[in-house]
């Protein structure tokens, strides 16, 4: 343990000193960042996003499939079948009225929500859309809709192994079920895969988490404003996240928690006006995300290219499988673990088949991807990396330059948004970071100073790095969570299935009752 | 039989009227049990961060604890103190609902609360929590001014 904390602590000293040295050369600071970046991150990107020998195809997207199939069949479709019961739990008609004061299920998803429901939606999709063709959207969808079993079966895990402390305070998640779950069934190295889960998720933390939203806000910034160097943007945005983690001003955060349900309101509220003023293309953007799914219609990478990252941008921005969300989840205090992850698998449907979509659409009728308009293909760009774009964009400012083409103002609101969602989801993957932090470390004020304090310094490297080797690295990170995480459930699901068994007969047989409605 | 009687309390001096009006209504009745009601205004809606999610259940015992013993126990305690059965009741939620539901469930003859303490523009906008109740509660409610 302790060589680990040594070999972590070096890492992100010297990318901490790294940055502090360049400061001096402002000038080229980005580009120095990003050099640097680049090549740390370089092999471990390589390894995660390995192609089957001999394919173009990422050993890890499949995994991510094979794993919400095997889940969604495991379960009989649990997605489906207790669709309604989410709802009815999330309204309160479950809740015993002596419970009020706790942690209510429509909270706990609420919490988890504003930590998935942010740039993945907005500048992941615009990522998949501008590579993999609208088609992606087809497989982002399916991928969606499956990712609600991976995700049932990582909350109810949560809940079920979390710890409970003396003083009240719980901590729960995958490092918890993997020890705790491996000892109950017998299973050797528990212990061993938790603390790999909690090293990847610390990455997972300061990459997806942290980096990606700072580059991908200050993107949206500097759009607006006039390009700058993007360390200014990561220096504000560190002081402010700083102030909240370590300072404790949670009035931030508070006001931010308020804030963003309703950007999230406001952003679908948009994209459905954006829909009804061009409802007569409604129907050819859906024919060109079915077509699309399967013959690529001239994408890059073909139809193969864009399932991946349908799939890809899927799971970046609903986290099903990777297991942030049982940390998220852990937190309420229910009788029944089942119903907490009955609850959560409405997540990737809010956050994956409903906003994801959204934007999709938007993007597909805004005509911002350029077609070739004999044949109806569309046209890649120079490097054939990506389909050619009108003003050459990409990520969160494709999707700016999509709503803005209906309505014009809209950039505005949305930029405004995007620093919101980026704030709100480096606040709750903080937590999760942290949290596999302590589970590594102990817990203890200054360990915790610790952790927070190179969360700061990766805000700042965040904002300053390109694009390119950010979101290389934040999906790298995060896929790796996923890597131990499956494994782990696949021991640890039939757990889970006993758990639901036993919930849906009591559930027919009346003995769940309704307290209200 | 026995007479429930709920008093519903909001941590302002004003409460004390209210229980005064129901000592002497228990007095008259005769056979009563007063409960001393006090709801901490709280919404299962409400946005939070994954912190004071972790915290929460500590906060609500403190929550509860606080009030029982600044609110809810001296009021409990005078009752009995003037020969009367009484019993403290604190619960999270949204005040005219929760003292409505209580009484339903302890099947109370009437619901006793004061006046609203609060003045001025933040009832003009919110309303206030006594007038909610008059309006929804399934059971005769006295407002002691």
């Amino acid at each position: 343990m302790k060589k680990i904390q040594i070999l972590l602590l070096s890492i992100w000293a010297t990318a901490g000193f790294t940055s502090i040295a360049y400061a001096q050369e402002a000038s080229t600071l980005d580009a120095k960042v990003n050099a640097v970046f680049a090549s740390v991150t370089g092999p471990f990107v390589s390894l995660i996003f390995a192609p089957f020998p001999g394919t173009s195809f990422p050993w890890i997207v499949m995994w991510l499939v094979v794993a919400a199939s095997i889940f969604t069949i495991y379960f009989g479709v649990v997605q489906f079948r207790f669709f309604g019961h989410a709802i009815s739990l999330v309204k309160g008609d479950y809740s015993d009225p002596n419970d009020a004061g706790e942690v209510s299920h429509f909270q706990a998803l609420a919490t988890a929500l504003s930590g998935t429901v942010g740039l993945g939606n907005i500048a992941g999709v615009a990522v998949a859309v501008g590579i993999g063709g609208p088609g992606a959207t087809f497989w982002m969808i399916l991928a969606g809709l499956m990712g609600m079993a991976s995700k049932f079966t990582e909350c109810t895990l949560g809940v079920k192994y979390r710890n409970e402390y003396e003083d009240g305070t719980v901590s729960g998640g995958p490092m918890y079920y993997i020890s705790k779950g491996f000892k109950e069934l017998g299973l050797p190295g528990g212990k061993a895969l938790a603390v790999v889960f909690s090293v990847f998720c610390i990455l997972g933390a300061l990459g997806g988490g942290n980096m990606f939203q700072a580059n991908q806000a200050h993107a949206q910034i500097s759009g607006i404003f006039g390009d700058y160097p993007g360390w200014i943007t990561g220096v504000i945005f560190a002081a402010v996240v700083f102030a909240v983690i370590v300072g404790g001003i949670k009035s931030i955060a508070q006001v931010t928690e308020k804030v963003v349900p309703f950007m999230g309101i406001l952003y679908v509220g948009a994209a459905l006006i954006i829909l009804l003023v061009n409802y007569d293309k409604i129907g050819w953007a859906f024919g060109q995300i079915f077509s699309g799914a399967f013959t690529g219609l001239g994408v890059a990478g073909g139809f193969v290219g864009a399932l991946i990252q349908g799939f890809k941008r899927a799971a970046f921005s609903n986290e099903a499988g990777v297991g942030s969300a049982a940390i998220a989840h852990s937190a309420v205090r229910t009788k029944e673990p089942i119903t907490e992850g009955v609850v959560s698998l409405l997540e990737p449907f809010i956050d994956t088949v409903v906003i994801c979509t959204m934007t999709a659409l938007v993007i597909t009728i805004s005509g911002q991807l350029i077609a070739d308009p004999v044949s109806g293909h569309f046209v890649l760009n120079e490097a054939g990396t990506a389909i050619k774009t009108i003003g050459d964009t990409s990520g969160v400012s494709l999707t700016s330059a999509a709503f803005g083409s209906t309505i014009s103002w809209f950039p505005y609101v949305l930029a405004i948004a995007v620093v919101l969602f980026a704030f709100s989801t480096m606040i709750s993957w903080s937590y999760y970071g942290l949290k596999s932090w302590t589970y590594l470390f102990g817990e203890g004020k200054a360990k915790e100073l610790t952790f927070k304090i190179i969360f700061c310094i990766f805000v700042v490297i965040g904002a300053a790095a390109n694009l390119g080797p950010v979101i290389d690295f934040s999906d790298a990170a995060i896929f790796a969570m996923a890597v131990v995480n499956i494994f782990c459930l696949y021991f640890l699901m039939k757990l889970v299935k006993k758990e639901l068994n036993s919930y849906s007969s009591r559930l027919l047989s009346g003995e769940i009752k309704k307290f209200k409605g | 039989m026995v007479t429930k009687l709920v008093i519903g309390l909001d941590g302002h001096g004003s409460g004390e009227r209210a229980l005064a009006y129901a000592q002497k209504m228990a007095e008259l009745i005769g056979n009563t049990e007063l409960l001393v009601v006090y709801v901490l205004e709280w919404s299962p809606y409400s946005f939070q961060t994954p912190e004071e999610n972790a915290e929460r259940h500590k906060r609500r015992e403190e929550e509860i604890s606080t009030a029982m013993q600044r609110v809810v126990d001296p009021a409990v305690e005078k009752l009995k103190n003037a020969g009367l059965t009484a019993r403290g009741i604190v619960r999270h939620g949204d005040v005219a609902r929760t003292i409505n539901a209580i009484s339903e469930e302890e099947e109370a003859e009437q619901i006793i609360v004061c006046r609203s303490s609060e003045g001025g523009l933040s009832q003009r906008i919110f309303g206030s929590a006594t007038s909610h109740l008059v309006m929804s509660a399934s059971v005769p409610v006295t407002v002691v001014g």
